[in-house]
């Protein structure tokens, strides 16, 4: 019987570039298809923004876990086979997009309105206004929350080992079936997701803080 | 798409889904209650004087923030009786609920507490109230409506996190649901049931809990009377 050393610890830190992986696909897409949303929240046509709402009201309302579900039992009812990876990917792509929505809505609602006046009294384009106006101000102020956020995505990929795929989460399980020392695995997993989350958590905190002080100071 | 629907074959199962829907309500009311007792009491715990109590809620909510529920689940049903803790899968998924949601309660409530001002403090003992007065009395009922909002979303994350229990065999809603997936392979009819069930609950519960908010807090309900 094997036991709990170096090799089977490696085996874990192996699996981290697919956790790694997974996030970046993850909060990348969700980003993109995030940044549409809001958007689409602040347009001027209220059809465009009560389907973006239930949409963003429906993904938010739905446990992640059935969201990997379907994405990887679904493709299959057109003859398509879709791999671990890209179930996953897929649902926790449509996940983060609508937190991220969330987010950067209420960042673009918390710019005062005189900011689009001016904008547009100057003659400014709807895209040079959001690009030069808006968007640095609204970036400023959704900072601390979207690394935040990237948290929870790091946390939520290990849903992924659910249905399969091999990140730390499964990888600590193979180790642990392997060893029968679940113990010391899953702490060891457990501590590999703390080293990847806390320093973001402090970074997020930090950003926070700063964004108090110049919020205080003007 | 050539696949015809057939939500027929569900009907059978819809004992086990509901029994399935019943634990899910148990593990969410639980996880929450007690996520929400030991959240306050940490929160409390680290404001008091003493650094100990302090540190040791920073590393608690700090471990159950940056590190995934699943584990954590891992930890307790798997790891734990490597130590000679043994527990059933339901009471193990209640701990780990508990402990999780406990450690996100904390943090808030904590942010509420430390925004209440100073003086509320030192009025509170110029009037030679006790500790525990100061807390029950004035420091609590402000500082736990500022912050119920966020607490009430934190409540609903956890509800949609129960689904994870069905990962070491606990059935819930989730749990019940890949049963009948697998013995009826009617895989999309059943997900597509229970993502509707989990959407409504998510409003539900959201209804629910600000209503029992309205009912707590007397000052909220009065604001809302007056500007209907």
């Amino acid at each position: 019987m094997r036991t709990f050393g170096t090799n089977e610890f490696l085996f874990i830190v192996y699996a981290l570039q697919w956790t790694i992986t997974l996030t970046a696909i993850a909060f990348v897409g969700g980003g993109v298809v995030g940044i549409c949303l809001a958007l689409l929240r602040i347009s001027s046509r209220r059809l465009l923004r009560v389907i973006t709402s239930g949409y963003m009201q429906f993904v938010q309302g739905l446990p992640l876990l059935i969201l990997m579900f379907v994405c990887y039992y679904a493709p299959s009812l057109f003859g398509l086979e879709v791999s671990a990876i890209a179930a996953a990917a897929i649902a926790l792509t449509i996940n983060s997009s609508a937190f991220l929505g969330a987010i950067w809505e209420s960042a673009l609602r918390a710019i005062p309105k005189a900011q689009w006046e001016s904008a547009d009294a100057l003659a400014m384009t709807p895209y040079k206004t959001l690009r030069f106006v808006i968007a640095p101000q609204a970036i400023r102020l959704a900072l601390p929350s979207t690394v935040g956020f990237l948290v929870q995505v790091i946390k939520q990929t290990s849903i992924a080992s659910i249905i399969g795929f091999v990140e730390i989460t499964r990888a600590g399980q193979l180790v642990s079936n392997a060893t029968f020392e679940p113990l010391k695995t899953f702490l060891a997993v457990a501590a590999l997701y703390f080293a990847l989350c806390f320093p973001l958590t402090q970074i997020s905190l930090w950003l926070e803080r700063r964004a108090a002080r110049r919020g205080s100071r003007a | 798409m050539n696949y015809t629907f057939q939500f027929g074959p569900l009907v059978a199962y819809l004992p086990q889904l509901l029994n399935g829907l019943w634990l899910t309500l148990v593990l969410s009311f639980l996880g929450i209650f007690g996520g929400f007792m030991i959240g306050v009491a940490c929160a409390v715990a680290s404001t008091l004087p003493s650094r100990l109590p302090r540190f040791l809620v920073r590393c608690y909510v700090e471990v159950m923030r940056n590190t995934p529920l699943l584990v954590q689940i891992f930890v307790i049903f798997f790891g734990l009786p490597n130590i000679g803790i043994r527990m059933s899968p339901m009471n193990s998924v209640l701990i780990a609920l508990m402990l999780n949601n406990g450690g996100y309660i904390a943090e808030i409530v904590r942010g509420g507490i430390q925004s209440t001002h100073r003086s509320q403090f030192e009025a509170a003992e110029s009037l030679g109230l006790s500790y525990f007065q100061t807390l029950r009395f004035v420091i609590l009922p402000p500082a736990l409506e500022k912050v119920f909002s966020p607490v009430v979303s934190q409540c609903v994350l956890l509800m949609l996190s129960t689904s994870l229990v069905s990962a070491i065999g606990v059935e819930d809603l989730t749990g019940a649901a890949m049963i009948a997936s697998s013995e009826t392979f009617r895989t999309m009819e059943v997900y597509l049931v229970i993502a509707a069930i989990y959407v409504s609950l998510n409003f539900v519960f959201r209804a629910l809990l600000n209503a029992a908010g309205l009912i707590i807090f007397t000052r909220s309900r009065r604001t809302l009377l007056r500007r209907t």
